[in-house]
C-alpha cells in the first residue's frame, strides 16, 4: 500500500441475498485512491457504484475481499468503530440531502461537530466558515424547507466538509440539481478539493460531473471496466449559464 | 450532553406536533389525577361519616349478631358484659339493642329495624337528644331522611309499631316521629327507628341488654368482655373499603383509558418517527452517531414529551385541582344510592403521593413506549435507512 493512499481495495466482492440466489453487486474490485484525488465511479444504474461507496463509506461489510479506508479494515470493524471511522475521518453528501428537517443550516452543519465533542466556540467558528465556503452564511438562521435544492446541497457540502475529513463520499449529489446548481456545487467542491487537499469519491453518472473529474473508474456489473486519469473539462461561462 | 441537546432541539424543532403531544399528555396527567382525587374524597368521605355517625371507636358484638342476616336479630343481645357495663358508666362506650319490627304507615305494612339508644350519648354524633323528651301514650321515634322518604313519614306524625318481646308476644304502640335527621349514611337510616334504648328495653323486656357497644373514639378495647366480639374499625369499614375498592377498579379502567390514549399519541409520535425519520437515523448513522445513542435520543424525546406534559399539566392544573379541591362537586341526587356515604357535594383529595405515584407512572410509560420504537431503529442497517427501507 502507497503511504498517501486513503483506500486500498483487494479482490472486493459483495454480494446480496435475492430470493433463493446470491446476486454480486461488487466482483474482485481492486482500487486505491490516493490523498486529494477527485474521483468518480461512473456507470450506469446497478453496476455496483453505490454498493461500493456503502463499503468504502463503512457503511456496509464486503462479503469477501478486503477494503481499507484510512488504515481501517472494514470487514473487522464493528459497529461502534465503523461510526467512529465515519465521524472522525468521512463525511458524506447524498442525492437527497438528507437535512435535518428541524434544524436550522446552522444546525444542520453542526451535528458532525457535536457528535466529535468539539468544544462551543471552535464549532461557532468551524461552522461559520464551512457555510462562508458554500457561500450560504447568510442563510444560517434558515430551516431546509426554506432552501432550494441547490442551497440544500450546499448546506450538505458545508456539513461533510465542517470537520475537515480527510475523505468525502458522495453519491449522485446533482441527481436532483438543475445544470446551474450543479456547476455551483462542483466549482465548489474542486475549490475544496484544491484549497484544502480533501479526496472526492463521487459516484455519479452525470454528464456535467464527469466532465469536473481527474480521475474516472467505470463500473459495469460490478465490475472495473476502465480506470483513467482525465484532464477536467469544467464548462465555460456560456454553456453553464444555458 | 449531546443526546439531551439533540432530543431538545428535536422536540421543540417538531413544533406543533410536540405541543399537540403535550398537550394530550398533559391531560391526561390531570384527569387521572383528578379522577384518582374523586375516589380518594368518597373514600374519605365515607370512612369519616361512618367513623362519626355510626362506628366511632370500634363496637363489640354479641355473638350472635350478624347484621347481614335478619333471622338472627331476635336472639343476637344479652347483658352487657361488666367490662363495658364500666365504660358506659364512665361515659366511654354507649350499647345499642337491635330487634325487628314492623310499621303501618298509611295501611301499609313495613318492616323494620328497631335501634333502642341512650339519647344523651355523645359517642356518635347521631341527634340522639331528640329522643330525651318521652311523651304520653306514644314512643319517640328518629329516623333517617332516607326513611322519611320510603314511609312518608315526616317530623310529628305518628304511626303503628308492633313488634315481639323477648318471651315471643307480639304487642303494638303508637311512635311519633320527633325529628328526622339529615343523614347520607343508609346505614343508620334505612328502614330504620332510633328510640330510646331503656324504652326499648321495656318493650322487648330485656332489661340491661344490648346487641353491640360502640366504644368512644380512642377508647381502648377492654379486655374481660366475655364472649362479646370486638370489631376494629378495619373491620367496620371493610365494606365501604371493599366497595370503594370496586370504585377504584372502576375508576382505574377510566384513568387507564385516558393514559392509554396518551400513550397512544406519544406511541404514534415515536412510530411515525420510525416510519418517517428512518432516513434521518440513516443520516446520523452515516454522521457516525451510534445505535446506543439513536436509542437513547428517541426515548429521551418521547420521556421530555412526558416531563413537558408535566409542566403544562402543573400550569392549568395545579389551579385547577386547588379549586376543585376547595369548591368541592356537586353530586347528583342518585349518588346517594351508592351503597356507602356520599355527600351532596364532594369534595377531591389530592396527596403529594397520588400526584408523585401518578407522575412517575405516566413518566416510566412515556418513556417504555419512546424507548420500543427506538430499539426498533437500533436494528436498521445505516443503507438500508438512508435509503428509507426499513429491515
Amino acid at each position: 500500500m502507497n503511504d498517501d493512499a486513503l483506500i486500498v481495495t483487494e479482490k472486493l466482492v459483495k454480494q446480496f441475498p435475492i430470493g433463493g440466489r446470491k446476486f454480486t453487486a461488487l466482483d474482485r474490485i481492486d482500487l486505491t485512491v490516493r490523498a486529494g484525488e477527485f474521483l468518480g465511479l461512473v456507470g450506469p444504474s446497478g453496476s455496483g457504484k453505490t454498493t461500493l461507496l456503502n463499503i468504502l463509506g463503512a457503511l456496509d461489510h464486503p462479503t469477501s475481499g478486503t477494503a481499507t479506508v484510512i488504515g481501517r479494515e472494514i470487514s473487522t470493524l464493528g459497529h461502534r468503530e465503523a461510526a467512529r471511522l465515519r465521524n472522525e475521518h468521512l463525511g458524506f453528501i447524498f442525492q437527497t440531502f438528507n437535512l435535518l428537517p428541524v434544524y436550522t443550516v446552522h444546525e444542520n452543519v453542526e451535528l458532525p461537530l457535536l457528535l466529535l465533542g468539539t468544544p462551543d466556540g471552535e464549532r461557532r467558528r468551524m461552522v461559520t466558515e464551512a457555510l462562508e465556503w458554500v457561500g450560504l452564511a447568510d442563510r444560517a438562521g434558515s430551516r431546509p424547507a426554506q432552501l432550494s435544492g441547490g442551497e440544500s446541497q450546499r448546506v450538505a457540502i458545508a456539513r461533510a466538509m465542517v470537520k475537515r475529513p480527510e475523505i468525502v463520499i458522495a453519491d449522485e449529489p446533482t441527481a436532483n440539481l438543475d445544470a446551474a446548481n450543479s456547476f455551483h456545487i462542483l466549482r465548489t467542491m474542486v475549490k475544496l478539493n484544491e484549497e484544502l487537499g480533501t479526496t472526492f469519491v463521487f459516484a455519479t453518472h452525470d454528464q456535467k460531473v464527469i466532465r469536473f473529474l481527474r480521475r474516472r473508474i467505470t463500473l459495469r456489473d460490478g465490475r472495473i471496466v476502465e480506470d483513467v486519469e482525465t484532464v477536467p473539462d469544467p464548462p465555460s461561462g456560456d454553456e453553464e449559464a444555458s | 450532553m449531546l443526546v439531551p441537546k439533540l432530543a431538545w432541539r428535536n422536540i421543540v424543532g417538531a413544533g406543533l406536533r410536540t405541543w399537540l403531544n403535550v398537550v394530550v399528555l398533559s391531560l391526561a396527567f390531570v384527569m387521572i389525577i383528578w379522577a384518582q382525587g374523586f375516589v380518594r374524597g368518597m373514600f374519605e368521605y365515607a370512612k369519616h361519616t361512618m367513623i362519626q355517625y355510626e362506628i366511632a371507636g370500634g363496637q363489640f358484638w354479641h355473638p350472635q349478631y350478624d347484621p347481614y342476616d335478619p333471622l338472627t336479630i331476635d336472639e343476637a343481645h344479652g347483658i352487657v358484659p361488666p367490662a363495658l357495663e364500666r365504660l358506659v358508666e364512665e361515659g366511654q362506650a354507649t350499647p345499642v339493642l337491635v330487634a325487628p319490627g314492623a310499621i303501618y304507615p298509611d295501611g301499609r305494612s313495613q318492616n323494620v329495624v328497631l335501634k333502642g339508644i341512650d339519647p344523651a350519648q355523645t359517642e356518635v354524633e347521631m341527634p340522639t337528644g331528640t329522643l330525651a323528651g318521652e311523651g304520653d301514650g306514644y314512643i319517640p321515634a328518629l329516623i333517617g331522611g332516607r326513611m322519611a322518604k320510603q314511609t312518608g313519614l315526616g317530623e310529628g306524625d305518628y304511626v303503628i309499631l308492633r313488634w315481639r318481646d323477648a318471651g315471643g308476644t307480639f304487642d303494638a304502640a303508637d311512635v311519633r316521629i320527633v325529628a328526622v335527621m339529615s343523614t347520607t349514611l343508609a346505614s343508620i337510616d334505612q328502614s330504620q327507628i332510633w328510640i330510646p334504648l331503656e324504652r326499648l328495653r321495656t318493650m322487648l323486656r330485656t332489661p340491661g341488654e344490648a346487641t353491640f357497644v360502640i366504644l368512644r373514639t380512642g377508647t381502648p378495647p377492654p379486655a374481660g368482655a366475655g364472649d362479646w366480639v370486638y370489631r376494629d374499625l378495619d373491620y367496620l369499614l371493610s365494606d365501604v373499603t371493599a366497595m370503594i375498592r370496586s370504585k377504584y377498579v372502576g375508576m382505574a379502567f377510566f384513568y387507564g383509558l385516558l393514559l392509554f390514549m396518551a400513550l397512544i399519541a406519544i406511541f404514534d409520535t415515536q412510530v411515525l418517527a420510525v416510519w418517517r425519520r428512518r432516513k434521518e437515523m440513516g443520516t446520523l448513522m452515516a454522521l457516525g452517531m451510534v445505535r446506543g445513542r439513536i436509542i437513547a435520543l428517541f426515548t429521551l424525546e418521547g420521556a421530555l414529551h412526558g416531563l413537558l406534559a408535566l409542566v403544562v399539566g402543573a400550569l392549568y392544573g395545579i389551579p385547577l385541582l386547588y379549586w376543585t379541591a376547595s369548591a368541592g362537586f356537586p353530586l347528583p341526587e342518585i349518588a346517594g344510592e351508592m351503597g356507602f356515604a356520599l355527600p351532596e357535594r364532594l369534595y377531591p383529595s389530592y396527596g403529594a403521593l397520588l400526584v408523585l405515584g401518578t407522575s412517575v407512572l405516566v413518566m416510566i410509560a412515556v418513556t417504555v413506549v419512546s424507548y420500543l420504537p427506538a430499539a426498533k431503529i437500533s436494528r436498521l442497517r445505516p443503507t438500508d435507512a438512508l435509503r428509507g427501507k426499513m429491515t
